[in-house]
């Protein structure tokens, strides 16, 4: 007993890409070797790119670790090779104890077979041994919620039922070792929240190791203590889950992006046009979220207004709605009492909300620009998109499974 | 006092802590017999999925491994017995045929099924680990349910013709057993080259019908001349069906020779196979 459930060394995986062949023989690597002190220009550019490189990570029994990395980072290639799904190019991994792994809901899964057989292969394929299915399958049926359907072939379930069912067999496998990948990304919210609620036992059941690949830094931060950033194959990044998700978020391009002027000439807008804003720009003044707006950080809003004529502007508003539409923020000068006035031409103009009382999600921003007696020269309902990113801080603990849209401060007074 | 840590420590493990290691291979994987047979229950379910699968939203379902022999028969009694008036080592034609038919049916779609079944069951191969061996011998082993059923049918058109069965017909299980072998042992390689070539399953139909050919299904092995007896021989095939009709007929010699260079065959090919499909294992993943 090492105390480690998995050591990877120095692991590599090689793809070979063009040239129609996806893999080689030895034979052929041989030649190749061969060859190379012949080979003119590099010889990177002879259609191989690697996966993963040079990856080293240790993982203790009973640790839960999040991996986490845009696309093509290697996460899922990591996952494959520990799975023995694939096999790596170079370097070596050591897993102590039973090895589960779990790359998609419903392996094993066929549309012409009941719900009950289903539910025997995929555990099968899985890993689980049939007295374990045995013993396990009233509990998967009453996760899946499928009841008597259970003896219908899957291929007449709505989908939803069907991914209920995948995940509910793939969420009873209990080996020592449990490698998820990206699994919980389907299937209805409430459905995921159970999951996710059933993955955290798992992983706090005893000497259970986890793994776990998710674009979703929610569930990342609340299932794994620690975790690994990937980028191009590489691992950047080992620590504390909370700040690799910053580091992470911090690299990765959100869709929002914040800090980048959002070109706003060609969206809907009413109003009379004297004054438009046509670019904005907005970001948060913490670093760390890589300038993303986050619960309770202050957000800073830049616009380029545009003005023709010369006017006096009582109210300039940047509002928040929700994706359904609803004004959740209203930022209006005109409460402050102050009055600005330009000059025909180019002008920027900076607001600043000190906290932004939202919790993470993806939110409209829009505009507002009015002239006294009420004349509105320019509204702009959806101007960007603003996504506010889920960091943990320090000594909050973990945000509920269910939140509200509007973040809260909580004491607890009383509590005998 | 002992903490609860140590408590599960020290519960008898089924299978103590198993130490997986995974690096590059390099050069030929030996078989991992213990764990091929750690894995005798996931073989199960996935000859039950086979089976399962077989006959669903057919309308005659399992009447299938009846009719291909039986209809099969019909024809080449009419074609091979009345018209091409074939010898049939004095039996009545139908019986001498469906001797024959009766493992090669298994023998042809045991072989196709299992050549194709790395490929066909690919989203497998991506998603989870298993020994990769498990799918074509899961399709060679429930085939053998098939041809249970046809020996049924065998049996029946023996009573019929008034042969009662014989002592002989103890040997049947091993003759199943040389069918089977024959059939997984190409099906190796074939599964192994279909993963990166898909002209293999293009290739499998028509390796069955020359197969059927060099096979003395519709005609008799005594048929074929003595100097080529032991090339003929090669093929296991020969021994299998020389077999089932040894233990149809009342009075025949048992096939001796040809059960001997069939033996050898198989294990060589049998033997380059594993090697060869252990080879490929490694990339199948990366490739289907």
């Amino acid at each position: 007993m090492t105390g480690h459930a998995i050591r990877v060394e120095r692991l590599g995986k090689q793809y070979h890409i063009g040239h129609g062949r996806a893999a080689r023989t030895l034979r052929e690597d041989l030649v190749e070797l061969a060859r190379a002190p012949f080979r003119r220009g590099a010889p990177e550019s002879d259609g191989t790119v690697w996966a993963l490189r040079e990856v080293s990570l240790e993982v203790a029994r009973g640790e839960v670790v999040g991996i986490v990395g845009g696309n093509g980072a290697g996460k899922s290639t990591l996952l494959k090779i520990l799975s023995r799904i694939v096999a790596p190019t170079e370097g070596l991994a050591r897993i102590e104890g039973r090895v589960g792994s779990l790359l998609e809901a419903g392996t094993g899964f066929h549309s012409e077979l009941t719900g009950r057989e289903n539910v025997y292969m995929s555990g099968a394929v899985l890993g689980m041994r049939k007295a374990e299915i045995e013993r396990k399958f009233d509990e998967i049926v009453a996760f899946a919620e499928i009841g008597p359907y259970l003896d219908t072939p899957v291929k007449r379930y709505s989908s939803g039922m069907q991914v209920r069912l995948a995940f509910a067999v793939a969420a009873h496998l209990e080996p020592e070792v449990l490698i998820v990948d990206e699994v919980l990304a389907v299937g209805d919210a409430e459905f995921q929240k159970r999951c996710l609620g059933r993955m955290k036992n798992v992983a706090s059941g005893e000497g259970r190791t986890v793994l776990f690949v998710s674009h979703n830094m929610d569930a990342v931060q609340r299932l794994c203590d620690r975790a690994v950033l990937l980028e191009r194959g590489r691992l950047v990044a080992v620590g504390p889950t909370a700040e690799i998700v910053t580091q992470y978020l911090a690299r990765a391009s959100t869709p929002s992006s914040a800090g980048a002027w959002v070109d706003l000439s060609g969206v809907e807008r009413t109003g009379s046009g004297i004054a438009r804003v046509v670019r904005a720009r907005h970001w948060s003044d913490e670093d760390a979220a890589g300038g993303q707006p986050y619960p309770d950080a202050p957000l800073t809003v830049a616009m380029a207004v545009q003005v023709t004529a010369p006017c006096v502007i009582p109210s300039l508003a940047v509002t928040i709605y929700d994706l359904q539409g609803t004004k959740l923020v209203n930022a209006d000068t005109v409460a402050l009492g102050r009055t600005i006035r330009l000059e025909p031409g180019t002008h920027r103009l900076t607001v600043r909300i000190p906290e932004l009382h939202l919790n993470p999600g993806v939110y409209q921003m829009g505009f507002w620009i009015a002239g006294p007696l009420g004349v509105v020269y320019d509204y702009i309902q959806s101007g960007c998109e603003v996504e506010v990113v889920a960091i943990q801080s320090p000594g909050l603990g973990m945000s509920p499974t269910d939140d509200g849209i509007v973040t809260c401060r909580l004491e607890v007074l009383e509590a005998d | 006092m002992t903490s609860r840590a140590d408590y599960y420590r020290q519960m008898p493990e089924p299978a103590a802590a198993p130490v997986t290691t995974i690096r590059p291979p390099r050069g030929w994987a030996p078989l991992d017999l213990r764990e091929l047979l750690a894995a005798h229950e996931l073989l199960y379910f996935l000859v039950l999925r086979n089976l399962k699968l077989r006959y669903k939203q057919t309308v005659l379902g399992g009447a299938w491994a009846l009719l291909q022999p039986l209809l099969t028969m019909a024809v080449f009694s009419v074609i091979f017995g009345r018209l091409a008036r074939l010898g049939s080592d004095g039996l009545p034609y139908p019986v001498f045929a469906l001797a024959a038919l009766v493992p090669w049916t298994y023998f042809a779609n045991a072989l196709a099924q299992a050549g194709n079944s790395l490929v066909e069951q690919h989203q497998l191969l991506t998603k989870v680990y298993f020994p990769r061996l498990l799918l074509p011998l899961a399709a060679v082993i429930a085939g053998l349910v098939d041809l249970l059923v046809s020996l049924l049918l065998l049996m029946v058109v023996l009573g019929w013709y008034g042969m009662p069965p014989s002592a002989k017909l103890l040997a049947l299980p091993a003759f199943a057993l040389l069918a089977a072998a024959a059939a997984f042992a190409p099906a190796l390689w074939l599964a192994a080259l279909n993963v990166r070539y898909r002209d293999v399953r293009y290739v499998i139909p028509f390796l069955v019908q020359i197969w059927l050919f060099a096979t003395p299904v519709a005609y008799s092995t005594s048929l074929v001349p003595d100097r080529w007896r032991a090339l003929y021989a090669l093929n296991p095939m020969v021994a299998v069906v020389d077999g089932f009709r040894w233990m149809v007929a009342p009075d025949s010699h048992f096939p001796w020779w040809e059960v001997t260079v069939a033996v050898g065959a198989i294990a060589l090919v049998l033997v380059t196979g594993l090697y060869f499909f252990r080879r490929m294992e490694r990339i199948f993943a990366d490739v289907v």
